[in-house]
């Protein structure tokens, strides 16, 4: 994707969770929906006053633990019948009860890395760069004890002096201005 | 140390009405600080160094005693027969077996919603880590042909030979290696967001680079952190039945065999009961100093201790069942060999070492530990944390050496004397575990920044428009 040029969205920064909270609650209300919180511990209310009620994340742990399952499974099944077939004291070559010691750690084993890789893709990141890290106030507080609003200049309601004027008027500590 | 009574009104929080987990009159921001300056400061304190020349000097010498058993092999150790597998596997046991508290603190306590947990869980993770990484060496270099030890996976090799999946040896490689793994993934995406709160706290250029590309540019969206937080209860859940299954895995190597004193159905419980209680000695040994030398009292409280002390009251009662259930079996199964092996741990040549596992794992902290006073004195408890984690090497020992000794024929009886190559292992190993660890407490968050704001009174979003507390 070539770098966009221009104005990213307009950042409120706020001092405390609650006002973070209604003011998204009042912009999702107001028909904002490229908009985003930010927050330096997750608060669970902020996702829900955007819009972000479900994730994918759990259906990736589910298909990965699954697949890590059957994947061990087989290929102990495969090794002991076909590949390798060894008599152990006369036990029968496809001994299932000791194959499911590995599929079990192997559907815990890749349902994990699913889970947090998943996650990882999901959000995006690996993702070094963000316009928002050229906000002045943005890296001094979102991850340690302040809380910000992002309207996004990707809305079709987003316009610069207005959005601006709209966002002072929940009473933040500060409205900036992001560019890409 | 500070034993005073702590009247309950100090315990309890007036802005929430629940139960105080970090003391009074903390920020967002004083947390952070508390926690960024250990790291990010340019001078490391004078002590540190000491620690770790003497740490190093461990690491060296684990890396002399393997260098020597590579050139000679496992003959330098007092390993032979009937005594095949001596130090390596105690310590094997000993090393998972404590990290199996971090993962408890880090998952079960987070799915049991215990808030108090999350000052310790970062370190207690860091602890598994590190734990796991000395136990796994010790089969590794166990095989004698290390260079080998890749021949454990099931690989396609021009041989085409495969692994024997029946056996528990084969099922330990795969429980071991998805601990570790799972291990390190939980504790390093739990720790994205604080290295992201570094990378913008740094002041120097170098230490940006680092922990922005560590933080993978973690930036605290609402919708990352829901998914964040979806991924974290998911680990949890994962890998509370993982951390379960991996020492029922390893008492499986012992209780599949025919040994007396080892086929045994008590083991799988006794093993996860028994590392659950070393861990958290080895939790104790270390937040107590870690909270004294770096003023981490406000966020490591004494409540912490209290509790660890509770756990390892009742992990202890566990362990202790599961020495007398193998001593009544001893009688009950009328089985000779069952009895002579009781008979054999207690008052045979090697006696000493059961009834050293019974003091320091029973009589001492059983007794002791009931008293808040004692629990809430952290001399006392950094004292029972040492007494416990012998106890536990003594209980390794027993079970792994005293068995092999003297089973079913008198005329294939043994003995055992471990090497000074066996010692020097053995501490080299806790030379490299505390070398890794002072090397993380130097550079990486050791208490997770974003789990302690979420417990302060200022976390919570009130609905009504009235006045918040104001971090």
């Amino acid at each position: 994707m070539p770098p966009r040029e221009g104005t990213y969205g307009l950042l409120a920064e706020f001092e405390t969770p609650g006002d973070l909270v209604r003011a998204a609650q009042q912009a999702y209300k107001d028909g904002w929906r490229r908009l985003d919180c930010y927050s330096p511990y997750p608060v669970e209310e902020a996702a829900e006053a955007i819009g972000f009620h479900r994730n994918k994340v759990p259906l990736l742990c589910l298909i990965g633990g699954l697949m890590g399952g059957a994947a061990m499974f087989s290929l102990e099944t495969w090794i002991s019948v076909l590949a390798y077939p060894l008599n152990v004291a006369g036990r029968p070559t496809y001994s299932w009860p000791a194959f499911a010691v590995p599929a079990y750690e192997w559907t815990i084993l890749w349902a994990g890395l699913s889970a947090a890789f998943g996650m990882l893709a999901l959000n995006g990141l690996p993702s070094l760069y963000h316009p928002l890290f050229n906000a002045p106030n943005f890296r001094d507080g979102a991850l340690t004890d302040k809380f910000f609003l992002c309207l996004e200049a990707l809305d079709p309601k987003f316009d610069r002096v207005e959005t601006k004027a709209y966002l002072e008027n929940m009473k933040p500590v500060s409205v900036v201005e992001v560019d890409y | 140390m500070a034993t005073s009574k702590v009247d309950l009104h100090d315990r309890i929080d007036p802005a929430t009405g629940e139960y105080r987990v970090v003391a009074p009159g903390e920020t967002f921001r004083s947390v952070t600080e508390k926690i960024t300056r250990i790291v990010l400061t340019p001078h490391t304190p004078l002590g540190w160094f000491g620690y770790f020349a003497v740490a190093g000097a461990g690491a060296t010498m684990l890396l002399v005693a393997l260098c020597w058993l590579f050139l000679k092999g496992v003959g330098i150790w007092a390993i032979t027969q009937p005594v095949a597998w001596g130090f390596a596997i105690i310590n094997f046991v000993w090393w998972i077996g404590i990290g199996h508290a971090g993962t408890l603190i880090s998952a079960i306590l987070l799915l049991f919603k215990q808030g108090w947990r999350n000052a310790i869980s970062r370190f207690a993770e860091a602890m598994t880590i590190f734990a796991v990484a000395c136990a796994g060496l010790f089969p590794l270099i166990h095989v004698g042909r290390p260079w080998l030890g890749y021949w454990l996976f099931p690989l396609p090799f021009t041989m085409t030979v495969w692994p024997q999946f029946r056996s528990p040896l084969m099922w330990d490689v795969f429980a071991v290696s998805t601990y570790a793994t799972i291990s390190v993934v939980f504790w390093y995406i739990g720790m994205v967001p604080d290295l992201g709160t570094f990378r913008d706290r740094s002041q120097s250029k170098l230490g940006q680079y680092v922990y922005g590309m560590l933080s993978l540019g973690w930036r605290g969206s609402a919708r990352h952190w829901m998914r964040y937080e979806t991924a974290s209860l998911l680990l949890a859940g994962l890998a509370t039945p993982l951390v379960l299954s991996v020492h029922t895995v390893i008492s499986f190597d012992f209780a599949v065999a025919v040994l007396p004193g080892w086929h045994t159905t008590v083991f799988p419980p006794l093993f996860v009961a028994g590392a659950i209680y070393s861990g958290f000695a080895m939790v104790l040994t270390l937040a107590i100093p870690l909270r004294k030398y770096y003023h981490l009292e406000a966020l490591v409280t004494e409540r912490h201790i209290d509790n660890m002390g509770k756990l390892m009251l009742v992990t202890g009662f566990i362990v202790a069942y599961g020495y007398a259930i193998e001593a009544f079996m001893g009688w009950y199964s009328a089985d000779h060999w069952e009895a002579f092996l009781v008979w054999n741990e207690m008052f045979g040549p090697m006696g000493w070492s059961y009834w050293m596992l019974i003091a320091s794992n029973v009589a001492i902290p059983l007794t002791t530990l009931w008293s808040r006073k004692l629990r809430t004195n952290m001399a006392f408890m950094f004292f029972i944390s040492i007494v416990v984690n012998t106890g536990m090497w003594m209980e390794r020992f027993v079970i792994v050496v005293v068995s092999l000794t003297r089973d079913f024929l008198p005329s294939s009886w043994g003995t055992y004397r471990a090497t000074k190559w066996d010692y020097m292992t053995f501490a080299g190993t806790l030379g490299f575990f505390t070398f890794l660890f002072l090397l993380f407490v130097r550079f990486l968050p050791m208490i997770p920044m974003n789990e302690v704001r979420m417990l302060l009174p200022s976390a919570k979003v009130k609905q009504k428009t009235g006045p918040e507390v104001v971090s």
